[in-house]
C-alpha cells in the first residue's frame, strides 16, 4: 500500500478513537449540568412524583453508563435519537427525531460556512502572497493593519457596523438573514451576504498572516536564493518555489478557521437571526434538551477532526518526502 | 545547444572585469565594509580559484560577479563589466535575464539548494526554458546528456526523482548540470564540494572540471581548501578580511607563495606528530553492535582498543558509524551487543546506570561548539558547572580553578563574564575543551572538533590538544574525516566503513601501503597540494 494511503487510514482510525473519547467527555459534562429537562418543563412547583414519573418516561432514571451506551449504540447505527422538546409530563408526545431538527440547521450552517470560505480563503491567500511579495511596503502595512483591525473587534460589533453601513446608510443588503428551506439560491445568497461578509472579516486576518509568514519564512532558504540566481522573477520565486513548500502550515490554519465557521458562529447567527446550528444548540442547552445538545456537540467535534485530518492530508501530499519515499 | 564551441567570443577575451569593488554588510545594527576595494579580471575559458578563510568575503565577491548582493549586503561602489555589459547600471529584471542564462551559480549545499517540491529535471532546465534559451523538450534531452557526461547513474530517469531521493554527491553533479544547461559564459562555483565526503568529492571534482573544459566555460571556483582549488583553477586569488592578499598562476602560488598569510594557509598540513606505541589499554570497545530504534543497525561488531595517553583517530566517511561509536562509549546509546570496558572494568551500557566517577572519566567535545554551549550562560558558568558537579568546588576555589583552566587553554580571566555569542569560533571550541578538562577526565572524545574551523584556527586547536596531552597525559579518541588532521594528531588510526572497523593500527602502518581496498580509496581521495594530483589519480583509477 502506498504510504500516503496507509497514513490517511491511520489518521482516520485515530480520528474515530478521538471522536469516541470526545463523546465520553460530551456525555459526562452534560450529565454534570445542573437541573434537567423535567425541571425545566415542570418548573419549581412540580411534585416529586410527577418529576420522577416524567424522568422515568424520558429514561433519565437509568444509570449513566447505560444511558451512555444506549446513546452511543444508537449513534453507531446512524440514529441521533429523539428530542425531548414536545414531550410533556401528561404523556402527550409531539417530539421529533433529532436528525429532523438538526439537518436543516446544519445545512444552513454549512451553506454560510461555504459561502464565507469561498470569499475568505482565496482573499486571504491572495493577500498573504502579495504582502509576502511586497513585504514592508505601504501595501503590506495597510493590508496587515486593516485585517488586524477587523479581527480585533468582537464579531457582533463588526456585524452591527456592517448593518449600519450596508443595510441602513446604504441599503444594499438586508439586515435579517432569515433564510427558509424553499428559498431560491439567488435570494438565499442575497440574504446571507452580510453574515458571510462579517465572518470573512473575522477570519481573513489569521489565514492571511499565516500565509505571509509561512512564505517569508521560506524566503531565507538556500533554494530560494538559488532560484533568484537562476533569474526567476520575484513573482515566480514565490509562486513556484516558496508556495509549494508552504502548504502544510497554511492548510492547518485554513482548516482551523473553517472549523470555526461551522462551530463558533452562534453570535453572528443571533445578530442576523440566521437559523444555523449554533442557535439550535444554545436553545437546546437552555431547555436541557439533552439529545439535541449531544448531537450538536458530536457534529462539532467531528467537524474539527475531519477538517484537521484534511489539513494533515494536504500537508502529506504536498511533501514530496512523504509522497515519494526514497 | 549541441555545439561545443562558444559562439559568443574567443578564448582569451576579457569576460568579466570588476574594479575597486566595495560591498557593505549589515550586522550588529550597522553597515560594515566587508569587501574593501577588490579587482578581479577573468578571461573566457579561464578558471579562477578564490580562496580564503570564512568571513574573508569569497562568497560575497563571487555573487557580486553576477551583480547580486545577498540579503543584508549592498554593493556600494565599483564597476562590474560582464562581456561589455555594465552590471552596476542594470535594473533587476535586466540582471535576471542574465542570471541562469549567461551566468550560472553552483551553491555549496546542493541538498538545501534544490527545491524539495520539484523534480530534478524540471529544476535543471528551469532557467534554460524560462529564459527562452531553448525549448523544454530539447533542454530536457540535453539535460540527460549532461547527466551522462557527469557520470550520473541512470541519466535517463534520475531527473524524474525528487532531491531527497538522490545522494549529496549526485545532487552536486546535478546542480553542475543545472548550471551548464543554458551553456553560460560564466559559472560561479561556491564551495561546491565542501559538504561532501572525500571519496565523493573526487568524482564531483573530475566531473565539474571536465565539463567546464569541454564547453570552454569561464568559472570562479570559491573554496577554503587549497588542495581542491589546485586541481581546478588556472590561477588563484587569495582573500583575507575582504582584501586581496595575492594572485598568481596556480603552480607558482603553490610553489612559492609570496605573502606570509598565504604560507600560513598551508601550515596545518605541515603539522605532524611522531607516533608512540603503547599497550596500556585504558578504554576498550568490545564486539559492539548498535542500532537506532532497534531497527537500523549502524554498528556491526566494532572492537577498538584505546591506549592510555595516546590519540586514536577514527576516520571514515559520513554514515560510517564514527559518531555512533562515540555515543556508545559515552552511554548515550546503549549497545545491543558487546560492551565497553574502562581500566578493565565493564561500564554500564546506558548513561543513567553509570556512577559519577565513571561519568567524570570520559568527557566529550563536539563539532559545533555553537550548539554545544548554552547561549545564555557565561563562560564562567559553563566551565564552573562540571567543577561543582564532579568536584564540589564552590566560591573562590571554583573561581580560581576557572582561571587556571582558562590559562590552560591560552585565554585569560577577561573571558569569564562573556557569553558564547561574544566569542570567535576558535575561542568557543577552546571553552568546550576547558569544560571537558574541568572534569579532569582520563579520556576525551573529540567528535570532528576542528571540522567547522578555518585552517589557521584548526592548527591552534590541534596544537593545544597536543600540548594538553603531553602535560596531563590525556587520552583522545579523535573522530574526523580529515586525513591532514589525522596525520597531525594521532598515534593510532581506526578506519571505519558502513559501521564496521576496516582496520586498526599504528599511524605509520595504516598510512603505508599495502592497504585494504577501502582504506586505499579513502587515502587516495584526499586532495594533495599538487596541481597534477587529480589527473594522476584519474589515470591510476582508470588503469586499476
Amino acid at each position: 500500500m502506498h504510504p500516503v494511503v496507509s497514513t490517511v487510514l491511520q489518521r482516520l482510525g485515530l480520528g474515530a478513537i478521538t471522536l469516541f473519547f470526545v463523546s465520553l467527555i460530551i456525555f459526562a459534562s452534560i450529565s454534570m449540568l445542573p437541573g434537567d429537562f423535567t425541571q425545566a418543563v415542570l418548573g419549581q412547583a412540580a411534585t416529586e412524583e410527577t418529576v420522577a414519573a416524567f424522568r422515568k418516561e424520558l429514561g433519565l432514571d437509568l444509570p449513566a453508563w447505560q444511558r451512555y451506551f444506549d446513546w452511543i449504540g444508537a449513534i453507531a447505527t446512524g440514529d441521533l435519537g429523539t428530542s425531548f422538546s414536545g414531550r410533556s409530563a401528561s404523556g402527550v408526545d409531539r417530539s421529533r427525531p433529532v436528525a429532523d431538527l438538526v439537518a436543516p440547521r446544519l445545512w444552513n450552517t454549512l451553506f454560510l460556512a461555504s459561502m464565507t470560505a469561498l470569499i475568505a480563503v482565496p482573499l486571504a491567500l491572495f493577500l498573504g502572497i502579495t504582502t509576502a511579495l511586497k513585504r514592508n511596503s505601504v501595501y503590506d502595512r495597510l493590508a496587515n493593519a486593516t485585517t488586524l483591525t477587523t479581527i480585533s473587534f468582537p464579531e457582533f460589533f463588526v456585524a452591527y457596523i456592517l448593518i449600519v453601513v450596508l443595510a441602513s446608510i446604504f441599503p444594499v443588503f438586508p439586515s435579517l438573514a432569515n433564510v427558509t428551506a424553499d428559498m431560491p439560491l439567488g435570494e438565499r445568497l442575497y440574504k446571507t451576504a452580510l453574515p458571510a461578509l462579517t465572518l470573512t472579516l473575522v477570519i481573513v486576518a489569521h489565514m492571511m498572516r499565516m500565509t505571509r509568514a509561512a512564505i517569508i519564512n521560506l524566503l531565507a532558504s538556500p533554494y530560494i536564493e538559488m532560484a533568484r540566481l537562476k533569474g526567476v522573477s520575484p513573482t515566480n520565486v514565490i509562486l513556484k518555489h516558496a508556495l509549494p513548500n508552504a502548504w502544510a502550515p497554511i492548510a492547518t490554519v485554513i482548516a482551523f478557521n473553517l472549523a470555526y465557521l461551522v462551530v463558533g458562529v452562534v453570535v453572528v447567527e443571533v445578530v442576523f437571526v440566521y437559523p444555523g446550528i449554533g442557535q439550535l444548540m444554545v436553545d437546546a442547552v437552555t431547555s436541557r434538551d439533552i439529545p439535541v445538545v449531544q448531537a450538536c456537540a458530536l457534529i462539532f467535534a467531528a467537524t474539527y477532526i475531519l477538517l484537521n485530518l484534511l489539513a494533515d492530508v494536504i500537508g502529506i501530499v504536498t511533501n514530496p518526502r512523504l509522497l515519494h519515499p526514497r | 545547444m549541441t555545439t561545443d564551441e562558444n559562439p559568443r567570443g574567443e578564448k582569451g577575451d576579457v569576460l568579466l572585469d570588476m574594479r575597486d569593488i566595495r560591498i557593505d554588510g549589515f550586522s550588529d545594527e550597522r553597515w560594515h565594509e566587508i569587501i574593501k576595494g577588490v579587482d578581479l579580471t577573468l578571461k573566457r575559458g579561464e578558471v579562477m580559484g578564490l580562496i580564503g578563510e570564512s568571513g574573508a568575503g569569497k562568497s560575497t565577491l563571487g555573487k557580486a560577479a553576477m551583480g547580486y548582493a545577498q540579503p543584508g549586503c549592498k554593493i556600494k561602489s565599483g564597476t562590474i563589466m560582464f562581456d561589455g555589459l555594465d552590471l552596476m547600471a542594470m535594473s533587476e529584471p535586466e540582471k535576471q535575464a542574465l542570471w541562469g542564462s549567461r551566468i550560472a551559480y553552483v551553491a555549496q549545499s546542493a541538498a538545501a539548494s534544490f527545491n524539495p517540491a520539484h523534480r530534478l529535471i524540471n529544476q535543471t532546465v528551469e532557467a534554460t526554458v524560462g529564459h527562452n534559451v531553448s525549448g523544454e523538450a530539447e533542454s530536457k534531452l540535453d539535460a540527460v546528456n549532461l547527466y551522462e557526461a557527469l557520470q550520473l547513474p541512470n541519466p535517463d530517469s534520475i531527473g524524474d526523482r525528487y532531491p531527497h531521493q538522490v545522494s549529496g554527491g549526485q545532487l552536486q553533479r546535478i546542480m553542475t548540470a543545472m548550471a551548464m544547461s543554458p551553456r553560460p559564459d560564466l559559472i560561479i562555483f561556491d564551495e561546491p564540494t565542501t559538504a561532501l565526503d572525500v571519496t565523493t568529492q573526487v568524482e564531483v571534482l573530475v566531473a565539474m572540471r571536465d565539463i567546464v573544459e569541454k564547453f570552454n566555460t569561464a568559472a570562479i571556483y570559491i573554496t577554503h581548501d587549497l588542495a581542491v582549488v589546485a586541481q581546478m583553477a588556472d590561477f588563484i586569488k587569495v582573500l583575507r578580511y575582504g582584501e586581496e592578499v595575492e594572485e598568481a598562476e596556480t603552480r607558482k602560488m603553490l610553489a612559492e607563495p609570496e605573502m606570509d598569510y598565504t604560507k600560513s594557509l598551508w601550515s596545518v598540513r605541515a603539522l605532524e606528530k611522531p607516533e608512540v606505541e603503547s599497550d596500556d589499554i585504558v578504554l576498550k570497545i568490545d564486539g559492539v553492535d548498535a542500532a537506532y530504534g532497534n531497527t537500523v543497525k549502524v554498528l556491526h561488531d566494532v572492537t577498538i582498543a584505546i591506549p592510555r595517553g595516546r590519540t586514536v583517530a577514527v576516520v571514515g566517511e559520513s554514515g560510517s558509524g564514527k559518531s555512533t561509536t562515540a555515543r556508545v562509549i559515552t552511554g548515550l546509546l546503549p549497545p545491543m551487543k558487546g560492551q565497553v570496558t574502562f581500566n578493565g572494568q565493564p561500564l554500564p551500557g546506558d548513561l543513567e546506570s553509570r556512577n559519577k566517577d565513571q561519568l567524570q572519566r570520559i568527557q566529550m567535545i563536539y563539532q559545533m561548539a555553537d550548539t554545544a554551549m548554552n547561549p545564555r550562560q557565561t563562560v564562567g558558568e559553563i566551565i564552573g558547572r562540571p567543577l561543582e558537579f564532579y568536584h564540589g568546588l564552590r566560591g573562590s576555589a571554583r573561581n580560581e580553578r576557572i582561571s587556571e583552566l582558562l590559562k590552560l587553554i591560552e585565554l585569560d580571566d577577561s573571558f569569564i563574564d562573556r557569553l558564547p555569542s561574544e566569542l570567535s569560533g576558535g575561542q568557543k571550541q577552546r571553552i568546550c575543551i576547558a569544560r571537558a578538562l574541568a572534569a579532569e577526565p582520563d579520556v576525551i572524545i573529540c567528535d570532528e572538533v576542528t571540522s567547522a574551523l578555518d585552517q589557521i584556527v584548526q592548527e591552534g586547536i590541534l596544537r593545544l590538544l597536543l600540548r594538553l596531552q603531553k602535560e596531563m597525559g590525556i587520552t583522545y579518541l579523535f573522530i574526523t574525516h580529515d586525513i591532514a588532521v589525522v596525520k597531525a594528531i594521532s598515534d593510532e588510526i581506526v578506519v571505519m566503513f558502513q559501521g564496521k572497523v576496516v582496520e586498526q593500527g599504528l599511524k605509520s602502518e595504516i598510512l603505508t601501503p599495502p592497504h585494504p581496498d577501502y582504506t586505499q580509496l579513502l587515502l587516495s581521495s584526499v586532495p594533495e597540494m599538487d596541481p597534477d594530483w587529480l589527473d594522476s589519480l584519474v589515470a591510476e583509477r582508470a588503469e586499476a
